[in-house]
């Protein structure tokens, strides 16, 4: 047996199995070592995949040997594989971070249990990414959404309860969506899996029940990746969760419904369907500018980081969901680059806030006051991820920022040039009020000295800062695979 | 095709509407948690009723036989009942911790303990 042959699989079915292992081992320290190790060995795979795909190109696992498209099909080509790298890898460093995190933030007897569910969300998550079958998508994602929902009732206050509660009402309903919508896909189309129905649908082009599914499948999925109007349950769940959670989330959750739409979009639908029968690219456009400004300027009021950073979140999705609204190569690449350079940031951003909790004990802007002489290496950070979050020359931020503008500009659409830009200033602001409390004001009189921030957080939260400087400076890995992906997509993977 | 061949869809539409509508109009959180399940159900429908066709058999081969109804959907929609129940199982766990915290499970009274919890921390600062 080859081992390399079934890459793809075992990138799902390590984390998988880890999860059980770790309520039957139940000791918190053997449960930790299961998951990190398994977290590494995902992270391996991915690397190794991205490097198969990278020399050999786009390729195909079929699960059980039952070939496609009666078998379940697993799909690896350049634009799952840069997702992969994405999940596992921030996986990969969150975990180390979370073991120091949660020891103040959730009870002792529930670590174990902590851990399981971080490994079921991760299975989801690169289950999403690398199948090729509709309904696997949908059976991933309610894995991965089931296990995110316990993860953030896990939350020290009592409000993360409420918070969770909201979040599976809306997940659920979502999820529901996505089924209905991939119901009437295969009443149509007779088939489940991915590429099979690119295919097929052409003879169905459309007709009614085929848009009714573009539009439940667009909805839905909205609902996942938090899409302005739809974003009620993120700021909520990403303020009351424990912070290794909220790290994890941010970085990767709503990033991998992302590419659920741009999966359905374009290599089911195909774009002539999705942007000319229905005026998606407009109501597109017009999300994702309500979701830029709207709740940027509810980010600049808020009191609490964390909450101001989930308001930011909800923004950030605005420019990713901008770039796919230009339906060009460009635009698609921004989208791209916007999904992996956000998700380093964010993960980076609320890993930050999670060693500050922990020093400090909370991250209200009151508590923060003069944090720049408390922390002054955390506070760099926060300010060095914010300069990425406004899209400053140096940072990850800018590279996306920039083919954001290429796209806007290759249309002639110099408004919507300026409307980014223009966005950027609120972005600025709400970074600035971190700047202003930590910078400018004293510490409260009277205040403890902050607690010493555990190595174990410490180095892998360095390690994500120092990526999304990285990765703005050094763009051959990812730029070159958004191209990749992108031309891929609007190549026709059908 | 009738109306009457319509039949499945209307009812499949019914639920899914009033299952919709219990969840965003219903402040209760055990009936929204009713609600979802009703508007969940619906999609089995939505999934199952084509598969049959009329006169068809088990699709098992045989010479007796020229028409099979579709298996694939019923095992889909057994997946789906499972993640339905999980999510079920859940919300529910969620409600008893809800009402062990807060001692009520109506969302707006939730939501007011709550707002009064964050303007009383304000005044003690």
């Amino acid at each position: 047996m080859n081992l390399s042959e079934h890459l793809p699989v075992l990138q799902v079915v390590v984390p998988l199995v880890a999860a059980p292992l770790t309520v039957l081992l139940r000791k918190r320290s053997l449960a930790f070592a299961t998951v990190l190790a398994a977290s590494w060995i995902a992270f391996g795979i991915a690397i190794l995949l991205w490097m198969k795909v990278a020399s050999t190109g786009a390729f195909s696992y079929a699960i059980g040997s039952w070939p496609a498209p009666w078998g379940i099909e697993y799909r690896v080509d350049p634009l799952s594989t840069f997702l992969l790298v994405l999940v596992s890898g921030v996986a990969a460093i969150v975990l180390p971070f979370s073991r120091a995190s949660i020891e103040s933030e959730i009870s002792t007897q529930q670590h174990y249990l902590f851990y399981t569910m971080f490994a079921l969300c991760l299975t989801g998550l690169l289950g999403i990414t690398v199948t090729g079958d509709a309904f696997n998508v949908f059976v991933f994602l309610e894995i991965s959404s089931l296990s995110t929902y316990v993860l953030i009732a896990l939350g020290r206050d009592r409000q993360a309860l409420l918070a969770s509660y909201q979040y599976l009402i809306m997940g659920s309903i979502g999820a529901t969506f996505i089924v209905i919508g991939i119901g009437l896909l295969y009443l149509m189309t007779g088939t489940l899996n991915l590429a099979d129905m690119g295919q097929r649908i052409g003879a169905v082009q459309g007709t009614r029940p085929v848009l009714a599914a573009l539009a439940f499948l667009t909805v839905g999925i909205s609902l996942k990746l938090a899409l302005f109007p739809l974003h009620q349950w993120l700021p909520n769940a990403y303020t009351f969760a424990p912070s290794a959670v909220s790290a994890f989330l941010a970085a990767t959750a709503t990033k991998v419904a992302v590419y659920v739409l741009i999966r359905f979009y374009f290599s089911v639908f195909g774009e002539s369907q999705v942007f000319d029968r229905l005026p998606m690219k407009e109501a597109m456009l017009l999300l994702a500018l309500a979701g830029m400004f709207i709740a940027s300027t509810y980010a600049i009021f808020q009191t609490d980081l964390k909450r101001l950073f989930a308001y930011s979140s909800v923004a950030q999705i605005g420019y990713i969901i901008l770039g796919l609204s230009f339906g060009s190569a460009t635009g698609l690449t921004a989208t791209v680059l916007h999904l992996f350079n956000h998700g380093v940031t964010k993960g980076a951003v609320f890993m930050l806030l999670g060693c500050v909790a922990l020093a400090i004990g909370g991250t209200t802007m009151t508590r923060v006051q003069g944090l720049g002489k408390r922390m002054p290496l955390t506070s760099f950070g926060i300010v060095v991820c914010g300069l990425s979050l406004i899209g400053v020359p140096g940072t990850a931020g800018f590279i996306s920022k920039w083919y954001l503008l290429l796209a806007a500009m290759e249309k002639g659409q110099w408004w919507l040039v300026f409307l980014i830009l223009a966005s950027s200033l609120l972005a600025i602001a709400y970074v600035w009020r971190f700047v202003e409390a930590a910078y400018f004001r004293e510490p409260r009189k009277g205040t403890a000295a902050a607690r010493p921030v555990p190595w174990l957080m410490a180095v892998p939260t360095a390690a994500l800062v120092v990526a999304t400087v990285y990765f703005g400076l050094e763009t051959s890995f990812t730029i070159g695979s958004a191209t990749k992906a992108a031309a891929l997509l609007m190549g026709g993977l059908r | 095709m009738t109306t009457g061949g319509h039949f499945t869809y209307f009812i499949t539409v019914f639920l899914m509407i009033a299952g919709l509508f219990i969840v965003i109009a219903r402040g209760n959180l055990i009936k929204k948690l009713i609600g979802l399940g009703i508007f969940q159900t619906s999609v089995y429908l939505l999934y199952i009723a084509p598969g049959k066709l009329l006169g068809g058999t088990a699709p098992i081969l045989s010479d007796a036989f020229t028409v099979y109804s579709n298996p694939l959907p019923h095992v889909l929609i057994l997946t789906a009942i499972v993640v339905g129940v999980a999510t079920l199982a859940l919300g529910l766990a969620l409600v008893v911790r809800i009402r062990e915290a807060y001692d009520s499970i109506e969302e707006d009274e939730i939501l007011s303990l709550d707002v009064d919890q964050a303007h009383r921390k304000q005044e003690q600062q």
